[in-house]
């Protein structure tokens, strides 16, 4: 019993080996804070361009119909609806994990959008929508003359 | 809080220490199982996933279901926002005996596959009647 406590007191113990194996915990803690938190559903990525702003979100399994897609001004809407597949007589769930219900969610761009132009693209359960920056908003170059 | 978790991607935990080759995250699809009368049917969300990048393997009694996601690129544009992160998938399951290992149907549509596992029609329920002497 007093043997662990005496080997570890009696500098046996590697430095090295001990200062790896807290770095190792820091490490985990501190990647568990990384992770995106989702706050509103579905979670969306969004990659800003000069021209256009792209936001994707994952919705696998939704019938494209049952999508709807709004622009107002800078603000893009996604909202739909994802329907649980109805048991038949005799069937049961073993386990039933995937969401379903009605979902909605808005996103401020830092532009006005054309919403002419606005393009959507539904694949391999991924939405995509590319929304380009509208006219008015575009940046300028302003030329200097000198004189 | 319950419900906005169940929109967040549940990453694998790594077991043992074993470490995966790929610097990639990994997580578990979202499966739903329905027993029917002659087949277990399940549903998994592997968004980003397509026929050429799904592996279903069974071995022995283990159902391995892995995909590949590879994360969009695009030229020009800077990821501004995000809330999920891209990575691939992975989850086994243990099957019975009672599953056909030759017959299973596999479809993908919309990020979501569809597997069918029949069961065995050979292996139907027998009960034992039991003598009193």
């Amino acid at each position: 019993m007093f043997d662990t406590g005496l080997w570890r007191f009696g500098g046996f113990v590697d430095p090295a080996r001990e200062l790896q194996r807290l770095r190792e915990e820091m490490d985990k803690i501190f990647s568990e804070f990384n992770q995106p938190i989702a706050r509103e559903i579905p979670p969306v990525n969004a990659w800003i361009g000069e021209e256009d702003a792209v936001v994707a979100a994952e919705l696998p399994g939704i019938d494209p119909d049952a999508m709807e897609i709004t622009v107002v001004g800078d603000t893009l809407t996604l909202s739909g609806l994802r329907e649980a597949a109805p048991l038949k007589e005799g069937e049961s769930y073993h386990r039933q994990e995937r969401p379903c219900g009605k979902f909605s969610r808005s996103l401020q761009l830092p532009f006005h959008v054309e919403v002419e132009k606005v393009r959507a693209i539904y694949e391999k359960g991924i939405l995509m929508v590319t929304l380009p920056r509208s006219e008015a908003e575009k940046p300028r170059k302003i030329s200097v003359k000198g004189e | 809080m319950k419900d906005l978790n169940k929109y967040e991607k549940k990453p694998v935990q790594e077991t043992g220490g074993a470490e995966r080759t790929k610097n990639r995250r990994v997580y578990l699809p979202r499966v739903d199982i329905i027993d029917t009368k002659d087949a277990v049917v399940m549903y998994a969300d592997m968004p980003g996933v397509d026929q050429n990048s799904l592996d279903i393997t069974i071995d022995k009694n283990v159902l391995k279901i892995s995909g590949v996601v590879n994360p969009p690129a695009f030229e020009g544009h800077s990821l501004a926002y995000a809330e999920y992160d891209v990575g691939d998938y992975d989850r086994s399951f243990t099957i019975s005996e009672d599953i056909d290992r030759d017959n299973v149907e596999a479809l993908i549509k919309n990020g979501v596959l569809k597997l069918v596992l029949h069961k065995a029609p050979e292996v139907a329920v027998k009960k034992i009647t039991v003598r009193a002497e």
